[in-house]
């Protein structure tokens, strides 16, 4: 077999003459030429974008089309973002209002990324749990979830812990129907191979199940991390003490559209680092993926 | 670990002398999801000798894969039984490998992983799964591959990881399900001779499961014909051509191979017939 894989590999080894080479890399540089120049068109296309909404809001509203006192200007968007990390806000820097948002949001994302993992596959994997709870988890899901925030802070006060709480609802339902899916699709082949060769329940889950799944687990993260924040956010502006949240609503009780708008920008800015954290994780974690795959999915 | 041979490898339960297969009266039934019954076999006997190649050969669709899953104690019979070793099947089987036409590999798992898999299940340490894991690859012409994962390896090159996984924790008995349908033809015919040989050295009893004749007849000692809906064992024949087989394309000019070829096929012409125009008429 060995003589095998050795005479058709040098068959399939193009002749190199200096010829040959010499074409090689010239094709090459021709190729990463043409790579240089479309990279080039793409970042002029996205300032070009970022120009004209940036520019023509400010514009608008500097010409008195539209009215910066609702809609705010990008230019007092810059002087609020100044003024928050120079002079901080009412209720301390931004720094520690950011920092409490984050926690909320991260504690909210453990949590219900947690709890939709495990019991995901738990109903995933057993038939009679997911016909029992498959109705009540679907009228779960239709309520809208954003309204419990109230009964949150009306029980647990206007500390951390309803903040918390509100992310994780709204997390653990992302990547319980991600995680439950997941367990659903593995290859049952693969199943039946290691159970014949002994494997139990929960060798079962650990070889197959769950490995399996994380490809679907991972994509919900990446949604997963946006509600986590919402509901932190949304739990701050109906009552806190801290928070981003709570500086957005008092700007709306002030009239400040420019201050509602650098808090976004703020709140953006986290996501996006989380996000680039998530995609490390996802990449260590899928190694084993087929590049083109892992590759597109880069590409948006 | 590696070093020791078949006979005296102790590490999986099942491990020791091949065991024959006994199938009596076996017939299962599905739930269809209108609540209706399906019987996929009725009344499937059969032997499969201790040590012997078996071969299974049928239409689409007459229940061969479904007398495997008995066999292996994935699924029970509805009515008979089947005994392994002398011993009625309940449960998982121990000692038993199962070999898919699609290569059921752990896509996240490298190649050494995979194979280690089935060492790992009966509880032998990493150290010295590790170990017989590198010896099997080494065995199937792999060495040098084991960080590799699968969607890297072209299509026989994974088949042979199958192989190495499949049988590395020495098996009394290997299932193979078309384990090479899947593949072009010169690599077929080259898994071909690397199972017999293989094969030969571990001596496991096996049930192989195929369309191609040529296949069943190169291989085994014995290809059972199965009949299509309901799924039954129609005739059986004893392959006595001398073993070690050598290169299974070689085989396929001796005289003695067409002429049993021949008869075979004389027997399995008509039921492929039957199942043409049966899914011709039922798709007309």
């Amino acid at each position: 077999m060995s003589t095998m894989t050795s005479t058709s590999r040098t068959t399939t080894t193009p002749a190199t003459g200096s010829a040959a080479q010499e074409r090689e890399t010239e094709l090459q540089v021709a190729g990463r030429r043409a790579r240089a120049r479309r990279t080039a068109w793409v970042w002029t296309g996205r300032v070009g974008v970022a120009i004209l909404v940036i520019g023509g809001w400010q514009w608008f509203t500097s010409a008195g089309w539209v009215d910066k006192f609702f809609y705010g200007q990008p230019s007092g968007i810059w002087d609020s973002l100044v003024r928050l990390f120079t002079q901080g806000t009412a209720f301390g820097t931004i720094w520690e209002n950011l920092w409490i948002t984050v926690q909320e949001a991260f504690l909210g994302f453990i949590a219900g990324t947690i709890a939709g993992v495990v019991i995901g596959i738990l109903f995933g994997s057993n038939r009679y749990l997911a016909s029992v709870f498959g109705p009540y988890i679907k009228i779960v899901n239709s309520i809208p979830r954003i309204v419990l925030g109230s009964i949150f802070i009306v029980a647990f006060g206007l500390g951390v812990l309803p903040k918390v709480l509100l992310a994780a609802v709204l997390v653990f339902f992302v990547v319980f129907f991600n995680a439950f899916q997941g367990v659903r699709e593995v290859d049952q082949n693969l199943i039946a191979n290691v159970r014949v060769l002994g494997a139990s329940p929960f060798q079962v889950a650990r070889h197959v199940t769950i490995p399996s799944a994380m490809t679907w687990i991972i994509a919900s993260l990446h949604t997963a991390f946006g509600f986590a924040i919402i509901g932190a956010l949304v739990a701050e502006v109906l009552g806190a003490q801290h928070g981003i949240g709570l500086i957005i609503s008092q700007a709306q009780g002030n009239f400040d559209p420019n201050t509602v708008f650098a808090c976004m920008v703020i709140v953006a800015v986290v996501t996006l680092i989380a996000e680039y954290l998530i995609t490390l994780l996802e990449k260590a974690l899928l190694k084993w993926r087929p590049p083109s795959r892992a590759e597109s999915a880069q590409a948006l | 670990m590696g070093d020791q041979q078949p006979h005296t490898m102790t590490g999986s339960p099942g491990a020791d002398q091949p065991a024959g297969i006994e199938i009596v009266g076996l017939t299962k039934r599905f739930l269809t999801p209108k609540g209706e019954t399906f019987t996929a076999i009725h009344d499937v006997t059969l032997t499969v000798e201790p040590g012997q190649f078996c071969a299974i050969v049928g239409p689409t669709g007459c229940g061969k894969s479904t007398t495997l899953a008995q066999v292996s104690g994935l699924e029970r019979p509805s009515a008979g039984s089947v005994s392994v070793g002398g011993r009625i099947v309940e449960g998982i089987t121990s000692g038993v490998s199962y070999m898919f036409q699609a290569d059921s590999l752990f896509p996240w798992k490298t190649v050494l992983g995979n194979v280690m898999i089935g060492p790992v299940l009966v509880g032998t340490p990493k150290k010295a799964a590790e170990k017989l894991a590198l010896d099997w690859l080494r065995r199937v012409g792999l060495a040098g591959f084991e960080d590799r994962y699968p969607h890297q390896l072209s299509g026989g090159m994974r088949k042979r990881v199958a192989m190495a996984a499949a049988l590395i924790n020495n098996p009394r008995i290997l299932l193979m399900d078309e384990p090479f349908g899947a593949l072009d033809v010169q690599t077929k015919a080259i898994m071909q001779t690397e199972l017999l040989g293989l094969w030969e050295e571990l001596r496991p009893s096996v049930l192989f499961i195929t369309h191609d004749l040529d296949e069943a007849v190169a291989l085994s000692d014995r290809v059972v014909i199965m009949t299509s809906s309901p799924g039954t064992v129609k005739d059986v024949f004893d392959v006595d051509l001398p073993r070690p087989r050598g290169d299974v394309q070689e085989i396929r000019h001796e005289e003695r191979f067409l002429e049993i070829q021949g008869r075979i096929w004389e027997s399995l012409r008509d039921e492929v017939t039957r199942a043409y125009q049966q899914t011709a008429g039922a798709a007309a």
